[in-house]
């Protein structure tokens, strides 16, 4: 079996498990909880395998030896990478807390991932190096990076789900804040799905698109499908405001308390803040030194990740004051992780530098 | 801060800037200033930025917008007045919390652990109580043991109903957050030094040509290097048949006062330094004015088999041995391609497909006219069977090299250490204290465990837990 395959494999297990948390979530069995744990468990154990399978195929073709043939080089390899590492965080605080609903909030993430990679047209193929890439750095700057962006997804989640729970009233910023950054989620999947679906499954065009991404919908040939993929869009936004107090009640049906959601959202940002300045902040500009001859160049690339990092010193900071703790540091979590995607996709798929490796 | 009312100006103001509310206002204003900078094109052409402006707010209001954020420095805003002072601003804030939080943390890593009355003991966050049988004295070693086994070594008082055992670890770990500041002042400083004693410039070499200055990346000014550069030797290597690069080299001679000093081969990821200039592969090219001073190589080999080596430049002649055909080199192309209409093109200013047009003669007249392509070994093959194979070229290719001098580069290095331990220890470390206080009652001994730490509370609760249970199965084992 080659790696491809069992690729495959493993995202059919972490779509099937999202599926299975939410129903857990929705129903409270205990044998679904179990089955959904051991179905992310067995896709884990997949991907790890392909991981290891493309790393050899990698090296195999390059003749660079294991140390420079990470298989962390471009775009697929990178959303590969950041799935394997949200869901073994993930399990990781399943098992500590012994908790299983932020499954049903961890496991979307890398569900639209997965599914980002199929849309996007991103290529799966193994690709030959540029010479800028050729460094011992790689494996660190990018392994660390990307350690840090899922410790960073865990925190979005459980900080988004410590505002669903905290809030009370629908007037309050807080909850409209929640309700439109988990409406655009929930807009963002449904679109990627009825794209998988129309261009995948149902339809098999000729021609070749380069992107897929949200051609059914929001940017569709036609004005009116577009019309209407905005007037849903805002009927949903609507509807998830309307009704976020279900939302609430079912997760607190499940008992998972605030302080515990706080807590997880400040340990995921403690671990992934060091591990982000030192790996990503701190090894870029050592490789960028001895790549480009300048360790820090106000790159687009280095400066979003420079934003990012004062937002979640901004969290760091803010918990230290009084009034800010709770809801107000949950929500600068939430940006934080929004930052996080601009700063490893939007960056590379809107603004041009230097760091142009993972747009193909 | 809710202490006096009536605080002086320069009290408030050194609240201010010693604030945690002033940090985060920072972070956002850095933060959200810096977003504009990645959309914006910094240093671009007035017609990129302009385009950019346009498809975001409309054509119309592009080059009204265009000046406004010209004038506002956003075109080169990481070197504008207002980011330099927010910088600064951030540095200010920085030192100033320091100063006013070092004293008292400075007491709490220092303060030396005294034993704790009772009644505080039991108002610690974390309090927990156990009953033993026998006597304080005996019981006195069991948690001396358990306390060790948990990584805990105590300091021991007698008191008037038995013993107090203290302890504490890493009280230095408070200082981490100190030290995380304080490397990003030195990453700063770092900065700031290369910015004013050091260069950033670039130079393009000509393969076989020397240069003594670069040319600074801002404005037109010519750097002198003190020393000569000679690039001896340029090579760059595609992936099969394609116009990536794999690797690209230059071998570089170091000249100083006539003399050859160093001799390096450099590649993108792998730089030279000299005298703390150092050159990093960046780019490479075709030098169309050089053209003339170009060497090919070429095997001239006949149809029976006579074989010769010869170097040529443009214009010139050949013959090849034992056989009737001449050629005469007309021209050279760095990279061609034949469009649909059958004429030839350069399509890039690189060395991706090297190409000579050669006219032919067969004994003195005009025969073909064609082009002979380096990475084609079929276009080498002659009708009559004579091969003109295509191997090198040299002295027509530039390699584009980044100049840099930095002296503060070891400094922000030092910096970058110090911030990753700073981080290590604030994130991963805490101040955690312990007492235990043993009271001996009829047959058995009270044990009163009071705790504290600064972080990660819930796991030094755990370790109490362990503790505890440390104790109970000892007390079990023992009956």
């Amino acid at each position: 079996m080659d790696s491809s395959a069992l690729f495959g494999i493993s995202t059919m297990a972490y779509i099937l498990a999202m599926i299975m948390y939410m129903t857990y979530l929705a129903f409270r069995k205990e044998q679904i909880g179990i089955t959904a744990t051991v179905i992310t468990i067995a896709g884990l154990a997949a991907q790890t395998l392909a991981i290891i399978l493309r790393w050899k195929e990698f090296a195999d073709l390059s003749g660079m030896g294991l140390l420079r043939s990470v298989p962390l080089t471009n775009l697929y390899e990178s959303l590969i990478f950041f799935v394997w590492c949200l869901i073994l965080g993930y399990l990781l605080i399943e098992f500590r807390f012994k908790n299983r609903s932020f499954g049903a909030f961890v496991t979307p993430i890398a569900g639209i991932a997965l599914a980002f990679i199929d849309l996007s047209g991103v290529s799966k193929e193994i690709q030959p190096l540029v010479p800028a890439l050729k460094s011992n750095w790689l494996l660190a700057h990018v392994t660390m990076s990307f350690i840090a962006y899922a410790a960073f997804s865990i925190s979005f989640s459980t900080g988004l789900m410590y505002l669903i729970v905290t809030t009370e009233k629908k007037r309050e910023p807080s909850y409209i804040f929640w309700t439109l950054t988990f409406g655009i989620f929930m807009i963002v999947m449904i679109a990627m799905a009825i794209d998988l679906f129309s261009f995948k499954v149902a339809v098999k065009p000729d021609i070749f698109i380069k992107s897929y991404l949200f051609k059914t919908t929001f940017l569709n040939s036609s004005p009116a499908v577009k019309l209407l993929s905005w007037i849903v869009s805002c009927v949903i936004l609507f509807l998830v405001w309307q009704f976020g107090s279900l939302l609430k009640k079912v997760i607190q049906k499940v008992n998972i308390d605030a302080e515990m959601l706080d807590e997880i959202t400040y340990k995921s940002i403690a671990v992934g803040f060091p591990i982000f300045t030192l790996g990503g902040l701190i090894f870029g500009a050592i490789w960028a030194d001895q790549a480009w001859g300048v360790y820090w160049s106000w790159d687009p690339k280095e400066t979003w990740s420079l934003i990012t990092w004062f937002i979640y010193a901004f969290y760091l900071h803010g918990r230290m004051i009084r009034g800010w703790r709770g809801k107000k540091v949950a929500i600068v979590s939430v940006i934080g992780f929004m930052a996080v995607i601009f700063t490893y996709l939007g960056v590379n798929l809107l603004l041009s530098g230097l760091h142009a490796y993972g747009s193909q | 801060m809710e202490e006096k009312k009536n605080k002086s100006v320069i009290d408030k103001f050194w609240d201010l800037l010693a604030s945690v509310q002033l940090a985060i206002i920072i972070f956002a204003l850095i933060a959200l200033t810096s977003i504009i900078g990645t959309i914006l094109e910094q240093r671009a052409d007035e017609a990129r930025n302009l385009q950019v402006l346009a498809k975001l707010f409309g054509e119309s209001v592009a080059p009204a917008l265009y000046t406004v954020f010209n004038k506002l420095g956003f075109m080169d805003m990481y070197h504008s007045w207002w980011f330099i002072t927010l910088l600064i601003l951030f540095s200010v804030n920085l030192i100033i919390c320091s100063l006013d939080r070092l004293p008292k943390v400075w007491k709490l890593t220092t303060e030396p652990m005294a034993p704790s009355p009772e009644e505080k003991l039991r108002k610690f966050l974390i309090t927990r109580e156990i009953v033993i049988k026998g006597p304080a004295a005996t019981v006195r070693d069991t948690v001396t043991d358990a306390l060790k086994q948990i990584g805990f070594k105590s300091q021991e008082v007698t008191e008037e109903k038995g013993f107090q055992f203290f302890s504490q670890k890493g009280p230095y770990s408070r200082l981490g957050v100190f030290i995380t500041h304080f490397s990003i002042l030195i990453i700063l400083c770092g900065a700031i030094i290369g910015l004013r004693f050091g260069f950033k410039g670039y130079v393009n070499v000509p393969e076989g040509t020397a240069t003594n200055l670069a040319f600074a990346d801002r404005g037109t000014r010519n750097i002198p290097l003190g020393f000569e550069v000679r690039c001896d030797n340029f090579d760059v290597e595609f992936y099969g048949m394609s116009d990536m690069p794999k690797e690209y080299k230059s071998w570089l001679t170091v000249i100083k006062d006539g003399r050859e000093v160093l001799k390096k081969s450099i590649a993108v990821n792998d730089p030279l330094t000299y005298e703390g200039i150092t050159f990093y592969q960046s780019s490479y090219g075709f030098m169309n004015e050089y053209m003339d001073r170009g060497i090919f190589l070429f095997r001239l080999v006949s149809a029976n088999g006579q074989s010769s080596d010869v170097q040529l430049r443009p214009g010139d002649s050949f013959q090849i041995q034992g056989s009737n055909i001449s050629g005469k080199i007309l021209n050279f192309s760095p990279a061609l391609r034949i469009d649909e209409h059958g004429h030839a093109f350069t399509y890039a200013n690189q060395m991706n497909n090297p190409a000579v047009l050669i006219d032919f003669s067969e004994s003195g007249t005009r025969t073909l006219t064609g082009w002979i392509l380096k990475r084609h070994p079929e276009t080498w093959q002659l009708p009559n069977g004579d091969r003109v194979e295509f191997l090198d070229y040299w002295g027509v290719e530039f390699t584009g090299l980044q100049v840099r001098k930095d002296p503060g580069v070891w400094i922000v290095y030092f910096g970058c250490i110090a911030m990753s331990i700073g981080l290590f220890i604030a994130f991963f470390m805490s101040h955690r204290k312990i007492w235990v206080k043993l009271i001996e009652e009829k047959n058995s001994t009270k044990i009163l465990v009071g705790a504290t730490a600064n972080k990660n509370r819930a796991a030094f609760e755990r370790k109490i837990d362990t503790l505890l249970s440390l104790l109970g199965r000892k007390e079990k084992g023992e009956k």
